[in-house]
């Protein structure tokens, strides 16, 4: 399906990130977003509130992050496609929500312009210290889809990504920008709407009567298919543990069903849920890998790295979560060594550390409020490749 | 309530004779960076200059917080603790307990100390609603909540707030060819909301800085009567509002002055208007056209005729239709609503 002309402003652009992920809900087709002030990610539904009345749709200034999180799932349910943007505490309050809508398998994107924290932290400056969050922040076992970008091209590219995944999934996805993508503006080419694939909404056309609303199809999916309020279906949306009906069912049998399913329907689909950008990995005895605003920085280092005769390869992940297991796999057969650099304390890293299955990992920390110096970086490859 | 509700006892802030008689001392002092004209940094200092050196203040992200903390140093005297954008009920609520507790344990020397937890509109009438509301039904703890309300979300940029008037230009509801009210929302009634749902609240007022005397005296009642109360104070914005900011005082007169703001207060569930506000009522002075207001402020530089009759017809109903004037917006009859097209 192709996307609405409405909503996309074909043309040359000098956007920041954080309005050209904006102008990428628009162009996949998002009619609906709550919002909270909350810097650095308000200009998102700042410029949504202003281009709203030309396109289409609606803008709700809600109460808090809490609000807003449900609100754009009550929108969802209603037929709209919706998100919410937020940046640190939000995201906290958020967390709740985000549960509800892996559980209730509500399509929908909370876009995270990250800043540093804990707490309050450094408002107008950059970290990417919620990737956890984003990953585990909400209580319960599930899986979420998470995406990176590093430009604002991509803040773009990947929010149309993010709202076609969501809609593939029936997920909540999560678009992690930062501080320094989110406010820095660079050319922007937002295509014609011909160009740009949409995924539509996984709908039902059962009969009234046949239709179960968590029944995957036996086609092999395990998404299963989706009916608004008011299309004569009956359903039942609940947060509870559910049958098939979505009628609560608090049984073993039950849960082990629903949470399984939830898990596998993302875990399973890992090969279309890999979206990388690799140079130089095939021989690299040292693969850098990173994600968001440090990629640009560590480009720098391994540009540096390569010069002085180092086999240095990058990774970059645009999807981060589920996280790619199996590539890192099988780049750790060829290198002896990973380095993370990352706008926190160690998060990432972890992550790579487990999949590369003892082939050593080096970190390289920053607290957030700034980017790595690139020649930190390079220390780092060059004590790793030794 | 003293007789079955054991609070602790509080300072016995008497009123203010005038202006002469303010003490010189300052709590509030420089080191902010609070823009010029800002009425809200009038407020936190009248605030504290009303509550005396014996008083803890705590204050929940928005302006107060974010400009009176940037320069990696404080303006307050006084010990103060930020508390996230939500909270300032609840800190308010464990500040005064903690203390008790304290003085009951014998821990700390028994005396009276003043709580203050104050937040922006958008931590008060917004996130924050809910626990300021709860705050408010503990008749055991002496603590203030002073709402300064400077009608939006002034600290990131302008974003329109439960606070924000009908109509106004802000990052959320810009005006602009194809739409000209972007906001269609009614300020909420946030003191006569406290006043009419909190029976254990035992002073609720409203107030403008630009009569500071008013607003001082109306400080230490809250303060002196005890247990939980209310104060919301409205606040002329020069960045958020769009004027002249040496124009703060006279917009904030101007606010009471054509009935959009009343001053009143509730105590132990007696509404008495006060200072100009009562002085209209009784019609010693009349009451301005909103227009005078409104005008002045490029927020609402959009306006027609028509938004600005439909505004004056919305301030002419809460004075005349309401079944308690300027307090609580219950009608006796449903009305047509006809806003502009």
């Amino acid at each position: 399906m192709k996307a609405d002309p409405a909503g996309v402003l074909t043309g040359v652009h000098f956007l920041d990130g954080d309005h050209a992920c904006c102008e990428g809900a628009l162009a996949a087709g998002a009619c609906f977003a709550a919002g909270y002030p909350i810097t650095p990610s308000t200009e998102v539904v700042e410029r949504f509130a202003a281009r709203i009345p030309k396109v289409g749709g609606t803008f709700i200034q809600m109460e808090d992050e809490l609000a807003s999180s449900i609100a754009i799932q009550g929108a969802v349910w209603g037929g709209a496609k919706a998100f919410t943007v937020t940046s640190g505490p939000g995201f906290s309050l958020m967390m709740e929500h985000i549960g509800y809508a892996v559980m209730t398998e509500t399509p929908c994107v909370f876009v995270n312009v990250q800043r540093g924290g804990p707490s309050t932290g450094l408002p107008t400056l950059p970290a990417q210290s919620d990737m956890m969050q984003a990953r585990w922040g909400s209580h319960g076992d599930y899986e979420v889809i998470a995406l990176c970008p590093n430009s604002p091209q991509e803040c773009f590219d990947l929010t149309i990504t993010a709202f076609n995944l969501s809609e593939k999934y029936r997920v909540p996805v999560m678009f992690m920008m930062d501080e320094c993508v989110g406010h820095m503006t660079e050319k922007v080419i937002i295509p014609p709407a011909e160009q740009i694939e949409i995924e539509p909404r996984r709908k039902t056309h059962k009969p009234h009567d046949a239709y179960k609303p968590y029944e995957c199809n036996g086609d092999g999916s395990l998404v299963p298919e989706m009916a608004h309020a008011g299309e004569g279906y009956k359903f039942h949306v609940t947060g509870l543990t559910h049958d098939e009906r979505g009628y609560p069912a608090m049984t073993v049998a039950a849960q082990q069903k629903l949470v399984g399913r939830l898990r596998d329907k993302i875990s399973k689909a890992a090969d279309d849920l890999l979206l990388v950008e690799q140079d130089n990995t095939a021989d690299a005895d040292v693969v850098v890998v990173t994600y968001g605003i440090t990629s640009r920085v560590a480009q720098r280092g391994i540009d540096s790295a390569r010069a002085k005769g180092l086999k240095v390869g990058k990774l970059r992940l645009k999807i981060v979560w589920p996280f790619p297991d199996q590539l890192i796999k099988k780049l750790s057969q060829r290198a002896k060594a990973f380095v993370v650099p990352e706008l926190n304390l160690g998060q990432i890293s972890r992550e790579v550390e487990r999949a590369a299955g003892g082939v050593k990992t080096v970190c390289v920390p920053h607290a957030g409020g700034g980017v790595h110096r690139p020649e930190d970086i390079l220390k780092a490859i060059q004590e790793a490749s030794r | 309530m003293a007789t079955y509700v054991n609070i602790e006892p509080t300072q016995n802030l008497e009123p203010f004779k005038g202006v002469k008689k303010l003490p010189l001392e300052e709590y509030f002092t420089s080191g902010h960076r609070t823009c010029q004209g800002c009425e809200s940094a009038l407020v936190m200092k009248m605030m504290v200059k009303a509550a005396g050196p014996r008083t803890i203040v705590l204050g929940s992200t928005g302006c107060m917080y974010v400009a009176n903390t940037t320069y990696y140093s404080t303006s307050w005297v006084v010990p103060w603790m930020h508390t996230q954008l939500g909270s300032s009920g609840s800190a308010a609520l464990g500040t005064a307990a903690g203390l008790k507790a304290l003085m009951r344990k014998g821990k700390i020397k028994n005396e009276p100390i003043n709580v203050i937890a104050f937040c922006g509109d958008g931590g008060g009438a917004d996130m924050g609603l809910g626990a300021i509301s709860a705050t408010l039904t503990h008749p055991d703890y002496n603590c203030l909540i002073l709402m300064y309300d400077n009608e939006s979300y002034a600290n990131t940029d302008i974003q329109l707030s439960g606070s924000t008037p009908w109509g106004a230009n802000t990052t959320f509801s810009t005006p602009g060819p194809a739409k000209r009210i972007m906001h269609h929302r009614w300020k909420k009634n946030m003191a006569g909301m406290m006043a009419a749902g909190h029976p254990t609240c035992r002073y609720v007022a409203t107030i403008c800085m630009s009569y500071g005397l008013h607003g001082m005296n109306s400080i230490r009642k809250a303060l002196t009567i005890g247990g939980p109360t209310f104060i919301h104070s409205l606040d002329p914005c020069p960045k958020g509002w769009d004027y002249d900011p040496i124009q703060s005082h006279e917009l904030g007169e101007l606010a009471v002055n054509t009935g959009v703001w009343p001053l009143y207060e509730v105590e132990d569930g007696v509404l008495r208007l006060t200072g100009r506000t009562q002085q209209i009522a009784d019609k010693r002075i009349p009451r301005q056209p909103v227009r005078d207001y409104l005008l002045r402020q490029g927020r609402f530089a959009h306006f027609t005729d028509d938004d600005i009759d439909y505004f004056q017809s919305k301030v002419d109903e809460m004075w005349h239709k309401w079944l308690i004037p300027g307090a609580i917006p219950f009608h006796k009859e449903i009305e047509a609503d006809n806003p502009p097209a």
